[in-house]
Parts: C-alpha cells; sequence; structure tokens
C-alpha cells in the first residue's frame, strides 16, 4: 500500500504563553520551539504500522521553508521511506484550500492508494483533509481512530463521535482520511534516528512544478482572510489566588469547604 | 442578502442543542435574512414541524438511506438541492467536521470553521471571529460571501433562540436530493464502554491534563482526589497516552459530568473539554500557563505547577480533618 501522510511544522503552545505581536498580524514567534503537528505524528505512525503489515511505503509532505525539512526529517527517522517538501514563496499567505490544491498537485503526481492528515492542527480549522478529498474526487472519513485492512480495494475505519462512541464504516480506497490523536502510541524519536536521515534527498517543487495557477494559492487566493489577531476580553475571568503555596491552599481549602469540594 | 441555512443535527427524533444556537447565529450574520433550516433523516414530519416554529422554511430531506447521518451521502444531497449562493451553516461537532469542508469546496463557496462570534457585514465580507492556538488567541477573519458561504458555529457560544416565533413551513426536498452513490458505507455505532467509576455522577471531580507530565505522577492526583473525598478524571491527551481510561475522559468526545466542584489541574481548558462541564459548577483551575483559556472561565485560578501544588493542598487538607 502507498500511502501519502501531509504533516504540518507548527509551533508547540500547549506549555507555552502565546503573546501577539506588535502588528497585531501573527503571534509571536521568536521563542517558540516547532515540532510537528500532533495528530501528523499519530497518522504518520499509523501509516508506518500499515505498511509493516501490507507492504508498501510511506511517504510524508509539507508545505514550508527549509525549516520545515526538518519536521519531515523527524518523521522519515520514524519509518516513512519518503519526503516532498512543496516549497514556494507562492504558497505564503495560503488558506485551508490553498494547502489543500498544492497538495492536490503533488497527489497527482503520484500513485497513492491512501492520503492522510491530520483532524487538525494550530489553526483548528478541521479543514484540509475533506477539502482534499472533494478537490480529488475521493470518500473521506473525518476524527479516524481505528483502521483495519480488509482487503487492497477497502478499509474499516472507525470515527470518533460525541460521547466516547465510535462510528465504524466501511471505505473504498483511493480515500482520504483525517486521524484523531490516540490511535496509536507513536514512536520514540532519538537524535541518533533523525541523524541517520539527515542525508537521504528530499526532492522540492515549486508551484509551477506541480502545474498550480498563481490564482489558486497564497494571500491573493485566500477565500478566508485573517484581518487581525487579538487576545479576548476574558470577562470577568477568574479569580486569581496569590502568595505562597501554604497561604494559597490554605484559601483554598476555605473555598472548597463553602463550595461543598471537600467531604 | 442570499438566504441562510442551518443544518439540524437530531438523535432519537429530538433536535441537538446546536438547532437553537444557529438561529442566533443566523441573526448576528443579518438580522434581516430568511433562514431555513436542513433536516435530514427518516421519519422526520415530527421534528420538522418543531422546527418550523423557529424557521422560515423548513426543507426535508426523508428517507431510509440516510436514516443514519452519513455525511459523505448528506454533502451529495445538499448540493442537489442548495442554491449557489446559500449561506450554510454547521455546528463544528463530528458531523459538522466531516461533512463541511468538501461542501464548500464542491459548492465553489469560502469556508470559515469553529467562528464563535460573527461581526456583521462590510460590503460583500462577514466579519467572523476565530480562534487558534487551542483557544490562547482570537483572530477576525472575514470573507466575500456574495457568492454563499460554509460556516461552522462552535457548539455553546451562541445563546438559543427560544422565541418561536418563526411561523414557518415544511418543503419536501425529498425528491430533489436524489439518490447518492457512496463508496464509504456507515455500518454501526460502537458505545462507549462504561468504566469503574461513573464520573458523571460524581459531586467533586480533581480532572488532570497535560501538567501531570508523566503516567506516575496520576498517583499525586488520587491521593488528592482521596483527601477530598473526590473521583478522578482527564482531559483527553491523558486518555491518548493510556494512562487512564477513556470512561475517565471529560469533553465532547468523552463523558458530561455536572459535579457542583470541577478541580482543573495541569489543564488549558480547549472548547471540546470545556463541552463536556455541564450543570455550572465552581470551578478551580491551577495550570503553569497565565495565558491558559481555562482561566477564561474558571472561578478561581492558581498560576502554578500542579506537580508543586497539588502535594501541598492534599497535606493541608489532612492536616485539616
Amino acid at each position: 500500500m502507498e500511502i501519502l501522510v501531509c504533516v504540518k511544522r507548527v509551533p508547540d503552545t500547549e506549555e507555552n504563553e502565546i503573546e501577539i505581536n506588535s502588528d497585531g498580524n501573527d503571534i509571536e514567534r521568536d521563542d517558540l520551539v516547532y515540532s510537528v503537528n500532533e495528530w501528523d505524528n499519530y497518522a504518520v505512525e499509523e501509516a508506518i504500522q500499515m505498511v509493516d503489515k501490507a507492504g508498501g511505503s510511506v511517504t510524508v509532505v509539507t508545505v514550508g521553508d527549509e525549516e520545515a525539512e526538518e519536521v519531515l526529517r523527524r518523521e522519515m527517522a520514524m519509518g516513512a521511506e519518503n519526503g516532498i517538501l512543496l516549497d514556494d514563496e507562492a504558497f505564503e499567505g495560503s488558506d485551508g484550500r490553498g494547502i489543500a490544491r498544492a497538495l492536490k498537485g503533488v497527489i497527482e503526481k503520484g500513485n497513492y492508494d491512501l492520503i492522510m492528515t491530520g483532524a487538525q492542527a494550530d489553526a483548528g480549522a478541521a479543514q484540509v483533509g475533506g477539502m482534499l478529498a472533494a478537490m480529488l474526487d475521493l470518500p473521506y472519513a473525518s476524527l479516524v481512530n481505528s483502521i483495519e485492512v480488509i482487503d487492497d480495494k477497502k478499509l474499516k475505519v472507525g470515527r470518533e463521535i460525541e460521547g466516547g462512541n465510535q462510528e465504524m464504516n466501511e471505505i473504498e480506497l483511493p480515500c482520504v482520511l483525517s486521524i484523531q490523536t490516540g490511535i496509536n502510541e507513536p514512536r520514540y524519536v532519538g537524535i541518533r534516528g533523525i541523524r541517520k536521515v539527515a542525508s537521504v534527498d528530499i526532492p522540492t517543487h515549486s508551484a509551477s512544478d506541480l502545474g498550480i495557477g498563481a490564482d489558486e494559492i497564497g494571500e491573493g487566493a485566500a477565500r478566508l482572510k485573517k484581518v487581525d489577531y487579538f487576545v479576548p476580553e476574558s470577562g470577568e475571568g477568574a479569580e486569581m489566588l496569590e502568595g505562597s503555596t501554604e497561604e494559597i491552599a490554605e484559601k483554598m481549602i476555605e473555598i472548597l469547604k463553602a463550595k461543598g469540594g471537600l467531604k | 442578502m442570499a438566504q441562510i441555512f442551518a443544518y439540524i443535527e437530531h438523535k432519537d427524533g429530538v433536535a441537538d442543542d446546536s438547532a437553537l444556537e444557529l438561529v442566533s447565529a443566523a441573526k448576528k450574520i443579518d438580522a434581516g435574512a430568511d433562514v431555513n433550516a436542513l433536516v435530514v433523516g427518516s421519519g422526520v414530519d415530527g421534528l420538522c414541524n418543531d422546527m418550523a416554529a423557529s424557521y422560515k422554511e423548513v426543507w426535508k430531506i426523508d428517507k431510509d438511506d440516510v436514516a443514519y447521518p452519513n455525511a459523505e451521502i448528506i454533502r451529495g444531497m445538499l448540493l442537489n438541492i442548495l442554491p449557489g449562493d446559500a449561506i450554510v451553516l454547521f455546528p463544528h461537532d463530528t458531523f459538522g467536521m466531516d461533512l463541511s469542508p468538501g461542501l464548500s469546496v464542491k459548492m465553489d463557496s469560502p469556508f470559515a470553521s469553529d467562528v464563535v462570534d460573527f461581526e456583521g457585514t462590510d460590503g460583500s465580507d462577514l466579519k467572523m471571529i476565530r480562534q487558534e492556538f487551542g483557544g490562547q488567541v482570537s483572530t477576525h477573519v472575514k470573507a466575500d460571501i456574495s457568492s454563499g458561504a460554509v460556516i461552522t458555529v462552535r457548539p455553546g457560544v451562541f445563546e438559543p433562540d427560544e422565541s418561536k416565533s418563526a411561523g414557518g413551513s415544511v418543503v419536501d426536498k425529498t425528491g430533489d436530493a436524489g439518490d447518492v452513490a457512496t463508496k464509504r458505507k456507515f455500518l454501526e455505532v460502537v458505545v462507549a464502554e462504561i468504566g469503574d467509576v461513573d464520573i458523571t455522577k460524581s459531586e467533586v471531580l480533581v480532572s488532570i491534563g497535560r501538567g501531570i507530565e508523566e503516567e506516575d505522577n496520576i498517583e499525586i492526583a488520587q491521593e488528592l482526589a482521596e483527601a477530598m473525598g473526590a473521583d478522578v478524571s482527564c482531559s483527553r491527551p491523558i486518555v491518548d497516552a493510556k494512562w487512564l481510561e477513556k470512561s475517565r475522559q471529560v469533553g465532547t468526545s468523552g463523558q458530561t459530568v455536572k459535579p457542583k466542584v470541577y478541580m482543573a489541574m495541569g489543564i488549558s481548558g480547549s472548547f471540546q473539554h470545556l463541552g463536556g462541564i455541564k450543570g455550572n459548577p465552581y470551578i478551580i483551575a491551577v495550570n503553569k500557563n497565565p495565558k491558559a483559556p481555562i482561566f477564561q472561565v474558571a472561578d478561581i485560578g492558581v498560576v502554578a505547577d500542579i506537580l508543586e501544588f497539588m502535594p501541598e493542598l492534599t497535606e493541608k487538607i489532612k492536616e485539616a480533618s
């Protein structure tokens, strides 16, 4: 099975304070640590496990610059055989549809049985997989949290739905799946693993290599335009307890008693 | 202004909470617009009549092959009936996410997902607010909606419109929707297993998130919960890492809890997590990150490392009792 996994380099924002830059048009990125989007990493792990069982190879692709190439190498160190970098200034400022259009270009140059994306990334839009499937006229399933290969024509996939329930579907190949976290346990990648793939050639494509017109991608083609970033007024927000840990703990116990939080 | 359509999700003949939230959302896009409902399913006459109280026209597709909402089939049917310049609203949930990005491509309309507010129009541009980076920052976005739009709206942010004064009518579009072939066949829903503790019944929850850092540290939360007489629940990353059972997960993709007191320990507070907390509990949040969105909804907040704070609190509770 030939599997393409679309990945994105994103800032690790979970444990970091996000500030907005002075122009208000982006977050302050200087001090952030970047890595692969968590959902995408689960997708790559799933693809590798499928290929281990059924044969074939995994290719990872991203839209970005040479820094994004590091993310490809990280995923290749996990076991993806090939990487493809879509690097062109013309892609900058693309909305989700522009990114999907770029990925469509690379998919049409290859011969993939299965295309995966993460269910969502840093912008929380959860859109690229579904758009890509529609552009390619392929069947799609989102929020996939289990995959079973039935034969070389069909998969049985579970979708995560509300309430912890799982919706089971049979889907024909080729298809596009967006992958939910928790589908597997992604393997650890050490520095040695990354060194091993440091010299593997990663082909780079521009928009024109893929036959993509300037009117289909980039900021000019974006149908959803970003105006600015801001920090929402948080309404009342929490009353923040301050003082030493001991003082705070004592205050909290009083509050817990008053609210019925201690038995 | 084009027509606005709201997709009505439903189960067992009852409309989802989002059904009336989308009335409010649509009015915020354009107070003067005609707002119609899309009801797709099998045997949905009663629901359509209910919705006619809140929507001008209720477009019904009533067919056996959509008895379960297979997004791949319904997308095709909607394409067959919707005007090209329709503004179509879905709740941003597992169905809306499944159906709507592809619909926007097929309709050649702009797409905006997980919208939390609308700020009116500027010419043909609709101004909207979204959030990025796990809700830590917001962003104003705009799209030219003169040729239609597909928009998913975050559940729970718009007040349901209970006025029920639309006096609408039901229009049967089943014939126009046609037969749609699909390469994705729905098989069944596997219902979540019930775990050892039913957190939906707990009055006090000590709920842990990424801030717990390691599996071994879960003990620290268990000790606090024991001292308080509470149960331990968690956010999604803890279940993804297989450190706790799925039945302990609070959130739209896990359990809906309604405790009196909710201790959010090292939980950032994504909207999917908050969507699983109902009944307006007293929320106490402890998080290292002062910008964590949980502090916007909590009653009491502490900026601290839970791994240092929880043992101290446990100790003090033991001393006090």
